[in-house]
């Protein structure tokens, strides 16, 4: 993991969350914007997932577990899409909400995900 | 879901657009959307039992936000316990074992919450009790006594620390939360054969 980018992706799918949140509650269904914003989330994710199979082999690994580390990446992975393939079979305002709590469950993951690359093992 | 394509399909397509309109007619605040909704559906149930409604789907509208909520929490309670069992069980097996049973309730309860009919219904209201129970339960034990449950330390982040503990404080008290929100969501979504059997009776 790099710390900026963590950063960043964790503000990112926070503000794309909230987001989605508010457009949700507001009363409009899934539209490109929020759609967007979480697709997003996802490339951000993979491209996470490169830099995390990548950083090991170059002497930057977690100090927590990596098996921890990747029961995260993988669950967060999946949830984008899973949200994104619900607010497009049910177009109301509540998918877009759904969107938005995904966005925000995405960015407590990666906050832990941070924490078990960073600080975990460090005593 | 099989079973039937057509029926939740029109029912979707009809009980989506009702309580919607509803909603944005008042363009009120989220709670009171789902206040109008949930009494719409409760209220409507009476006059216009003739109304693809009566398919006795809990889930749709603000419903299915709870139901995305209850499946992230029972993903979340599925990896934990799986990295914990795998990692490192023998550390603190009670506990372990007690993160296990809490991520089947949690899968359960959320194809319960998904699943129309009486018996899902009667199994939502079981889980989310265990739920309720089990977060004051293991919530107390782990913060006043973690010992008893076989646990080193009172840290919700810690290594040994299962969904429930401290009441849920490392998933932001999201597990304190939910049951309560789930059963006040059982509570006004009924089955609606029940529902109007109870309101023809009062």
């Amino acid at each position: 993991m790099v710390e900026w980018f963590t950063a960043v992706q964790v503000v990112v799918a926070l503000l794309a969350g909230l987001l989605c949140l508010v457009v949700g509650f507001v009363g409009r269904p899934p539209n490109d914007l929020t759609l967007g914003a979480i697709v997003l989330i996802e490339l951000l994710l993979l491209a996470q997932l490169v830099v995390t199979i990548v950083a090991p082999l170059v002497g930057n690994g977690p100090t927590g577990s990596l098996g921890e580390f990747y029961i995260y990446l993988v669950s967060a992975l999946l949830l984008p899409i899973a949200g994104a393939f619900w607010a497009l079979i049910e177009r109301t305002r509540w998918s877009t909400v759904v969107l938005g709590v995904v966005g925000l469950a995405i960015a407590v993951m990666l906050y832990r995900m941070g924490q078990i690359w960073f600080v975990q093992g460090t005593p | 879901m099989s079973e039937k394509p057509t029926a939740p399909a029109a029912s979707r397509s009809t009980g989506g657009s009702g309580p919607v309109a509803a909603g944005s007619a008042t363009t009120g605040s989220a709670t009171t959307g789902s206040a109008t909704t949930g009494s719409a559906t409760t209220g409507s149930a009476a006059s216009e039992t003739s109304t693809p409604q009566k398919s006795g789907r809990r889930m749709t509208g603000v419903g299915r936000v709870l139901v995305v909520v209850y499946g992230i929490l029972a993903l979340a309670a599925t990896g934990r316990s799986v990295y914990q069992i795998m990692d490192h069980f023998q550390v603190a097996p009670v506990a372990f074992t007690l993160s296990a049973f809490s991520a089947v309730i949690y899968i359960v309860a959320t194809i319960a919450l998904i699943a129309p009919g009486r018996t899902w219904y009667r199994v939502a209201w079981t889980t989310i009790s265990i739920e309720l129970a089990g977060v004051l339960i293991i919530g107390t034990l782990s913060t006043f006594a973690p010992a008893a449950i076989g646990m080193a330390a009172i840290d919700p982040f810690g290594d040994d620390s299962t969904v429930w503990s401290a009441y849920g404080a490392g998933y932001l008290f999201i597990p304190l939360v939910l049951p309560v929100l789930g059963m006040l969501w059982l509570a006004k979504h009924r089955p609606v054969a029940s529902s109007s059997s109870t309101a023809a009776e009062a």
